[in-house]
Formats: structure tokens, sequence, C-alpha cells
């Protein structure tokens, strides 16, 4: 029973919205860099303690053993409008822990994968993860200094993606960049969610 | 799930804080209300001067961080407390009417291309 909700808030007024967008990709693919580029405040931590049992681990010397394993997420902070509040969860590179993912993609808006073409199969996971759920994403091709120059289209092929899925380069340095990538993934929702053409 | 008791584990490797989580919710891993999503958004009903001096410390922290509405995740980041922690604190304080919270609503159809909408404008405006 809540039967608070009458009652003012020390903050005063009307809580905010909130919605997020995940960063994902491969360990090492610029995820909290991407989050710190655009976020308003320095990217915070946050950690999870899971338990796991042994799942999907081919250890068979543990196979009774009950570990506790901390797995952390960086976020960063983006208000839109003082009634609406953006947040940018860098997604953990261990994809094991589905359970997180699952908890994570609720209710996102998308998300933006982060594709480094040197590990370019590191983003595998995500892509495959993403497209398995129904989350709407777009891949964001890190140009990182010295990484191999492939064209758009490589990539595509490379990562077997969607026609739709949208697919930019990006600085994940870069505020602009990276803010350019949010936008893009925005519009491919909008666009994915109008009534499909008849005929 | 064998019938041994195993313990949770929390006297071996790793040294935390002196305090464990496990204490501070009395042993409890879900919250007595509330769910608590990471981007539901906790603020006090109470001034941080009018906070009870009785309350156990953790609870007191987020009345007093929460004089503004904050997400479940930047409380948990704020307080350096795992989110299952802070889930079970949030619940106990949403039974006492110390804070009210509110979690993300899934927007229908119109509200939500006005959300996309809103959104879109507001990354433009950086």
């Amino acid at each position: 029973m809540v039967s608070t909700l009458s009652e003012p808030a020390a903050g005063g007024g009307l809580l905010p919205s909130t919605v997020k967008i995940l960063i994902a990709g491969g360990f090492g693919a610029g995820k909290t860099t991407y989050v710190g580029a655009v976020s308003e405040i320095e990217p915070l931590t946050t950690e999870e303690r899971l338990t796991e049992v042994g799942v999907g681990i081919d250890d068979t010397s543990g196979v009774d053993a009950k570990t506790t394993t901390t797995v952390a997420m960086d976020f960063g902070r983006i208000t839109i409008t003082s009634d609406l509040v953006l947040y940018l969860f860098g997604t953990p590179g261990q994809d094991r822990f589905s359970y997180l993912w699952d908890e994570l993609a609720l209710g996102a808006i998308g998300a933006v994968v982060l594709a480094d073409t040197r590990r370019l199969a590191d983003c595998f996971p995500s892509v495959d993860y993403f497209e398995r759920h129904g989350t709407p994403f777009i891949v964001a091709v890190n140009c990182f200094d010295g990484a191999p120059v492939y064209d758009a289209e490589e990539v595509r092929m490379a990562l077997d993606l969607d026609p739709q899925v949208p697919l930019v380069l990006c600085d994940a340095r870069n505020r602009k960049s990276a803010k350019q990538g949010l936008i893009s993934l925005v519009q491919h929702v909008i666009a994915s969610e109008e009534p499909a053409p008849v005929g | 799930m064998s019938g041994q008791t195993d313990g949770p584990g929390w006297a071996d490797d790793e040294a935390g804080p002196f305090v464990r989580p496990y204490a501070m919710t009395q042993g409890r891993t879900r919250p007595s209300e509330g769910e608590f999503d990471l981007i539901a958004v906790v603020v006090s009903t109470q001034p941080a001067a009018s906070i009870r001096g009785d309350l156990p410390p953790e609870q007191a922290a987020i009345l007093n961080l929460c004089q503004r509405p904050l997400s479940v995740a930047e409380v948990s980041a704020h307080l350096h407390l795992p989110l299952g922690t802070v889930r079970v604190l949030l619940g106990d304080l949403l039974g006492a009417g110390l804070i009210l919270t509110s979690g993300p609503r899934p927007a229908a159809q119109p509200q939500r291309h006005h959300l996309l909408k809103a959104v879109i404008n507001g990354l433009n405006a950086l």
C-alpha cells in the first residue's frame, strides 16, 4: 500500500520522466568514452552483485560452486528538459550475464552498438542480442586512430546487418559525433514505428 | 539445489566495506515495496533538516541525497552501494512514506512519438 503519493516532495514538483539508451559493443570499443563524451556528468558506476551457479561456464571443477560476481555498469545523464532525463548505460562486457542485459534492455529506446574495426567480431554478441530481442539499434563504427579503414558497406557485410539498420561512422571521444549517433538511433526508432506503407 | 546451507561467502577472499551490504538489509535481497527500475526516479519527502536522527545511516544518506529527484542508478553510484542493496533500502523508505518514486511509465503510442521527438530536439540543442 503506497498512500504517500499526495504528500509534497521535498524536491518539489512532479518527478521527471526518464528514458534510457544503451551503449553496447565489445570490451575496449569505447563505450565509457562515448558515454562520457555526451553526458552532462562524469560517468558514474553502479554495481550489481550476481550470484552465479556456474551458468554456461565450461569448468567442470566448479560444478557446485556458487560465486558472487560484481558487475559494474557505467552510465551518464543528459537532461533533455526539466521533466525529461535521458540516461546512457554502457552494457557490461560480460555477455553471459543475460539477466542484467534483459534488465538494461527493458524499456530502452534502443542501443548504439560500437564497432571497433580492429576487432569487429567483438560486437557480434551485442548485435545478436538486440536482433533476437527486437531492441532497435544502430551500429556506430568507432574510428580509432590507426584502425584499419573499411568503408561502411564492408562493415555492414561483415556484420551481416539487416539493410534497415543504420550504420554510422563516429569518434567516441567527440561530443558532436557521439550526440549525432544518439540522434541517428532515435530517428531510426521513430522511422521503424511509423506504420509500414501499404502495397 | 542441495540441502546444505551455503554461507553467503562474505568472509573470504575480498575484504569489502566494514558494514556489509548484506547486513544493512538484514539479509534481504528484495525490496518490501516497489520495483525500483534502474531509471526509476526517487525523491525524499523529508526536507534535509527534518530527517529523523534514528534512521540507519544508509537510509538517512539516501534521504539527504534525494532532496532533488535522482534515479535509482545514481543513488547506487553516489553511495557506492550495490543496486540490490539500494533497492531494499528504498523499499523500506517507500514503506515508511519517506520517499516518493515514479517508475518509467510505458507510454502510449502518440505520447511515445512525442517523447522521442523531444529527445531528438533536446539532443540537437546540446
